[in-house]
């Protein structure tokens, strides 16, 4: 169960069937909206309205950036709660390079695990190594580089920073843009060049080769990180995320029931926009938003993580 | 060419149709009734089955997919997929499709930590032996009627079964390497598709099936 998944024997062919089990969660959530949520209340309307999966919080983003201090995993009765009250999947955040946070989780029970950047990071160099936890990782990127880095450490699922509870899409869509555009000029490239690209990326090679012949990360690729309206999820999937989170997004809104169903009807119907115009009528006003350039370096959430 | 259509509104529906297209049919995308027109047979994936259902729900495809499958057309559900075709759901129930006699139990085994890799128990049918299947926040299936027959069991429990044309496994023969079940499927669905031709041959008036 702790062996790592570094060696070549009896322990790499658990390890690997260990990680099918986790990329295979992922592939179940493909498609689908995974909703932020603080209470079970909460949670009980974002699964009502056809979220894949939750994510339990203390607070939200947008609360976090607004009331600063430091921010943690979510208290563990809250945690429960939501578990007791949904049958879909709950997911619960730790803190960047927090082995304990995420034993805590793991025993627990949550279903996914989200090593993340919107929580202060409690080990300023280091991720926490996944492949020793029986619970699947979803973790944060700018880049492919970042995201071949988190998929070494044992992530299994990755999703663009964005900036989270900015209610702004613009760093999530740049986020996607790096990525895809990343994969697709290594399936360009000379074998012989690869070498240099995976020192480039700060990658591993073999995950390089990998994504060089398949055009595709090995786990999946979801978006996050400022998406607060219908046409926000389409166009995450227009531009290729396989996947949505929504943190701020829906319950800062004025009509959060209406707005969590519009967004996974968004996420589904997103090449037809008869089905994204349909969605996006009467819901109200959406969460406020910030504009980038009033972030300072030191605010913004993404750059936390390496 | 076989075209199976796959219902893509979430889930683990690119898994499928990779699946399909390597055991050699024509996988076709999901989404709206109309899209059914035309195919041989019919795939439910993997996925979160409240999510699926509402989605159904939003789109009609109740109706549509119950009619598809009465005209005779047949249909994989796997997982999420199993539910939905299940007559009863317990533990959360999602809204079914009621195609198969049987109750589908959700997240029966656990959460995610709780899933498993195990290989199918002696005694497996249709050239199934030691079938490896991939568990992931599964359900378990109980109360089968009669008619429905289990092929493969893992701990005891049934976890394929089939009724004619209609198969529901709980656990995922699209993520594994091994071909069995999906070839299994698709032969019935070769003959389920023969079998229409010869009935339009034999009836040129008549609409096609």
């Amino acid at each position: 169960m702790t062996e790592r998944n570094d060696g070549k024997s009896a322990s790499a062919r658990i390890g690997a069937e260990s990680f099918a089990l986790k990329v295979g969660l992922a592939e179940m959530l493909k498609g689908g909206v995974i909703m932020d949520v603080t209470t079970p209340e909460q949670a009980r309307i974002a699964e009502d309205a056809g979220a894949t999966a939750v994510m339990a919080l203390e607070r939200v983003p947008a609360d976090i950036r607004k009331d600063g201090g430091v921010a943690r995993m979510a208290a563990i009765e809250v945690i429960e709660a939501i578990q007791r009250t949904v049958s879909i999947p709950v997911m619960a955040k730790v803190r960047i390079g927090h082995l304990a946070e995420a034993r805590v989780l793991e025993s627990l029970g949550v279903d996914f695990i989200d090593e993340s950047e919107v929580l202060t990071p409690a080990d300023d160099e280091h991720h926490v190594w996944k492949h020793d936890f029986k619970s699947p990782f979803v973790c944060g990127a700018r880049n492919l580089g970042e995201a071949l880095r988190r998929i070494a450490e044992g992530a299994a699922m990755i999703r663009t920073k964005g900036e989270a509870g900015s209610g702004n899409i613009v760093e999530a869509v740049r986020h996607l843009r790096a990525v895809n555009g990343e994969i697709k000029r290594l399936t360009a490239t000379a074998p012989e060049e690869l070498p240099t690209r995976a020192k480039e990326l700060q990658a591993s090679l073999d995950l390089v080769r990998f994504v060089a012949e398949h055009g595709r990360l090995p786990v999946p690729n979801f978006a996050a990180g400022g998406i607060a309206t219908p046409p926000d999820a389409a166009l995450c999937r227009m531009l290729g995320a396989e996947a949505i989170f929504v943190g701020s997004g829906i319950f800062k809104s004025d009509d959060p029931a209406a707005r969590a169903r519009a967004v996974v009807a968004a996420c589904t119907q997103w090449d037809d926009p008869k089905q994204v115009l349909e969605a996006s009528r009467g819901l109200g006003k959406a969460m406020d938003g910030i504009e980038m350039s009033t972030l300072s370096e030191e605010q913004r959430l993404a750059n936390r993580g390496w | 060419m076989l075209k199976i259509g796959v219902l893509a509104l979430q889930g683990d529906f690119e898994a499928h149709a990779r699946a399909l297209a390597r055991a050699g049919a024509d996988p076709v995308m999901v989404r709206a009734g109309k899209n059914l027109d035309g195919l041989d047979a019919l795939v439910l994936p993997g996925g979160e089955s409240t999510t699926i259902a509402k989605g159904m729900e939003r789109l009609g495809l109740f109706e549509a997919v119950r009619t598809f499958a009465e005209a005779g057309h047949p249909i994989l559900g796997t997982c999420a997929g199993a539910i939905l075709l299940a007559r009863r759901v317990e533990n959360h129930p999602v809204s079914s499709l009621g195609l198969l006699d049987m109750t589908a139990v959700r997240n029966a085994y656990g959460t995610q930590v709780d899933s498993f890799v195990a290989p199918a128990d002696p005694g497996a049918k249709a050239g199934l032996e030691g079938l490896p299947c991939v568990f992931i926040r599964a359900p378990r299936l109980r109360d089968l009627g009669r008619e429905v027959d289990v092929l493969v069991r893992v701990g005891g429990e049934p976890v394929l079964v089939r009724r004619g044309e209609r198969f529901a496994a709980t656990f995922h023969p699209e993520l594994g390497e091994d071909p069995r079940v999906l070839r299994l499927w698709i032969e019935t669905v070769r003959r389920s598709a023969s079998a229409a031709r010869s009935r339009e041959r034999a009836n040129p008036l008549s609409e096609p099936a």
